[in-house]
């Protein structure tokens, strides 16, 4: 079979996803890249005639906006905190469920997955109930040990802590099993070899599961970051923002732009800063990747 | 046939036969808010008694969400027939074109008398000089006050001018000094807009200018509504924060707070809430005033019942408008839910006449005004929130802050001016 038909083929196997992504995904792209460039409002709704080209004044007004800076720094503190917190935990689960000591692994692996699948707007919804500073299950156990009550989604210090707290418990499931996958991947003879140089526990953590692991490592932490820039369901869910905004997130503020004030061509900008700043970090971590390599 | 296909050939069958309304029915969407959606059932059961051709299938949306729903529902081509909708979001939907005038409908009715709904509240429902809503129930904002602090610092009644809250403040908290008590005889909470509005509108209310197209917030009418609030923060008379009043009602029955706006639904809490020993000690009173004209004027808030101009069963749907609105379901209303009723002669009724609270509110009604009919409005307002906190907090003086605001709000209204001046 000479290439060219082969190529044909392959066009013709692919058409049907590429059908798909182009209308649900590069269209809608492009349209929304469009629409950053004009004033897209209410009154454009209404009447189409009153849409206007105005370049990049909305990117301008995203600088100019003091709430975009809060938003940003709010996300930055959700990822930089939140990031790190939610492979480490994952790691540390891997290496417990993968060690030979641990008994009923599928079951655990089982229970610390569950929070993964289920409904995030449900689980925010029980995790609001948790933090109620009156009733809540979190304020009683602290009350043992002598805590007096805590706002946590009413303070503007710890709402974001408690939601960190709670991304953290809803995601690491899912990192956690690709740390496991990895650590099988892992020759067992490596270790063998290490034992019999009488390598202690630490070292043999240090000298060969954190280097085999980076791969996997690198892959992680890139997911991590960037499904972390778009945190928006559980502030939307449990604090709408508050309080004092101290967790609107960017999306949370593109969210609102866009469906509370039908901003439109405004809150299509905010996607696309958005997109330039999550780029940038993918970018950096892959250079870096390379650099290591 | 295996048991579990049967099982389902019953339901698919359930399903589609016995709710499915018979070939006379027609069916129309109702989209009910909150608390409502779900309160509104007796009242519509009773409606398909009387009205047994037509079917109504009401939809609960909770209020949160409902704004964003009823925009992207009219952008994907699916509002309802009827809607309940927020007095101020009338002017979006204006914007939008996507409600039927209802005039002619009320010309018809013999049910409907637009003299007998409070004038300010049925001055909202007029766009352009069109009629788009219905007043489902009203709601304004009034003083409710602790009766016996009051009366200790001199004050039978509610004082009837701005000034001599001023003056009973700083009376009732050198009596709470003298007892080594923390007081702070007013609560203008710095996380709601609606203290400085209703001031605002009581020195004048030009909130906008240029055809509504430029905010007027420096202009002299709301600077001095902010002095005002400046005043009752700087002399200590309101908490500037908000960590000070963690309960509201725990406050007020500890005299933390004395005198406090807000709304209808508050009547039941503090009625729940308030401690027993404590229930003759409260009372509601209209709003102060600026100037001579008593009761100051207060906010018209509430809902409308709307047809979007896209329903396919108007006829059908004017019945529900008319039968919802009518006096007696709204007294029906009131007894579910404590909504109050739109129309005057309803307030004859026993159950609201004889409550003693209510009666602030019969008053304040008489004397409400529209706020500016712009899809911006709510916008602004709650930007507004920022610099109550702003002078409450004395981050920023009162003409600093309005000269500022002034620019944000002219940013927002943008393309308001530019539509403005391609009119002209």
């Amino acid at each position: 079979m000479n290439n060219t038909s082969r190529t044909k083929e392959a066009w013709i196997f692919l058409s049907p996803a590429l059908a798909m992504i182009g209308i649900f995904f590069v269209i809608p792209v492009l349209a929304a890249f469009a629409l950053s460039f004009t004033d897209f409002d209410i009154y454009s709704l209404g009447d189409l005639k009153n849409i206007r080209f105005v370049g990049f004044q909305n990117y301008v007004r995203i600088v100019e906006t003091p709430l975009f800076w809060t938003a940003l720094k709010n996300t930055f503190y959700f990822v930089l905190v939140g990031g790190p917190l939610s492979v480490a935990v994952s790691l540390g689960t891997a290496l417990m469920l993968n060690s030979k000591l641990a008994k009923y692994k599928s079951l655990y692996r089982t229970v610390y997955f569950l929070p993964v699948v289920s409904s995030l707007i449900a689980v925010a919804i029980i995790w609001r109930y948790l933090y109620h500073p009156a009733h809540g299950l979190l304020n009683y156990f602290l009350s043992y040990f002598g805590i007096s009550p805590v706002d946590w989604l009413g303070d503007p210090n710890l709402a974001m802590p408690a939601i960190i707290i709670m991304a953290v418990w809803k995601n690491f499931g899912y990192n956690m099993l690709i740390f496991i996958a990895g650590l099988q991947n892992i020759p067992e003879d490596l270790y063998e070899a290490a034992h019999l140089d009488g390598a202690s526990w630490r070292q043999q953590f240090i000298e060969i599961t954190l280097p085999m692991l980076k791969p996997t490592t690198v892959f992680i932490v890139m997911i991590t970051i960037i499904g972390y820039f778009q945190l928006f369901a559980e502030p939307y869910v449990m604090t709408q923002g508050g309080p004092l905004n101290s967790t609107t997130s960017i999306v949370l503020l593109m969210y609102e732009q866009g469906f509370r004030w039908w901003s439109m061509g405004y809150a299509a900008a905010i996607a696309f800063v958005l997109f330039i700043i999550i780029l940038f970090f993918t970018l950096l971590q892959m250079l870096l990747q390379r650099r290591v390599k | 046939m295996s048991k579990m296909l049967k099982i389902a050939i019953c339901f698919v069958t359930v399903l589609f036969f016995n709710c499915h309304p018979t070939d006379e029915q027609t069916v129309i969407k109702f989209w009910g808010f909150g608390n409502e959606g779900e309160m509104v059932r007796p009242l519509i059961q009773e409606f398909e008694r009387q009205n047994p051709t037509i079917k109504v299938e009401v939809q609960q949306i909770p209020w949160t969400a409902a704004h964003e729903k009823l925009l992207t529902a009219y952008a994907g081509e699916s509002t309802p027939d009827v809607c309940q909708l927020g007095n101020t979001w009338l002017p979006e939907f204006n914007v939008l074109h996507s409600l039927e005038p209802l005039g002619p409908f009320v010309q018809r009715s013999s049910r409907v008398d637009l003299n007998d709904i409070f004038p300010g509240v049925l001055k909202t429902n007029i766009l352009d000089s069109v009629l788009y809503g219905l007043p489902w129930y009203v709601d304004t904002r009034v003083i409710f006050y602790r009766k016996d602090i009051l009366k200790l610092a001199g004050y039978e009644k509610f004082p009837e001018t701005w000034s001599e809250v001023l003056k009973a403040s700083e009376i009732i908290q050198q009596q709470a000094k003298a007892k080594n008590k923390i007081c702070y005889p007013i609560f203008l909470p710095t996380s709601e807009w609606v203290p400085a509005i209703v001031l605002g509108m009581q020195s004048g209310g030009n909130f906008l200018k240029n055809k509504n197209s430029r905010g007027n917030f420096s202009g002299g009418e709301f600077r001095n509504a902010f002095s005002l609030m400046s005043e009752f923060y700087r002399k200590d008379y309101s908490p500037s924060g908000m960590q000070l009043i963690t309960n509201l009602y725990n406050s007020f029955s500890d005299g933390l707070i004395a005198m406090y706006i807000t709304g209808p639904w508050n009547i039941g809490e503090f009625t729940r809430r308030v401690p027993p020993e404590l229930q003759n000690a409260w009372m509601t009173a209209p709003l102060p005033s600026m100037d001579s004209l008593r009761p100051g004027v207060s906010l018209p808030l509430g809902t409308s019942l709307v047809m979007f101009n896209s329903s396919k069963h108007k006829e059908a749907s004017w019945k529900l408008i008319e039968f919802l609105s009518s006096v007696e379901q709204s007294i029906a209303f009131y007894k579910i839910t404590g909504n109050l009723p739109p129309r005057r002669s309803a307030w004859k009724d026993s159950t609201l006449a004889n409550n003693k609270y209510i009666k602030a509110f019969y008053q304040q009604l008489q004397r409400v005004d529209p706020l500016p009919q712009v899809p911006e409005w709510e916008q602004i307002v709650i930007r507004l929130q920022t610099y109550v906190e702003y002078i409450a907090t004395k981050t920023m003086t009162v003409d600093g802050a309005l000269k500022q605001f002034d620019g944000e709000v002219d940013v927002m209204l943008e393309k308001r001016r530019w539509m403005v001046e391609r009119q002209q």
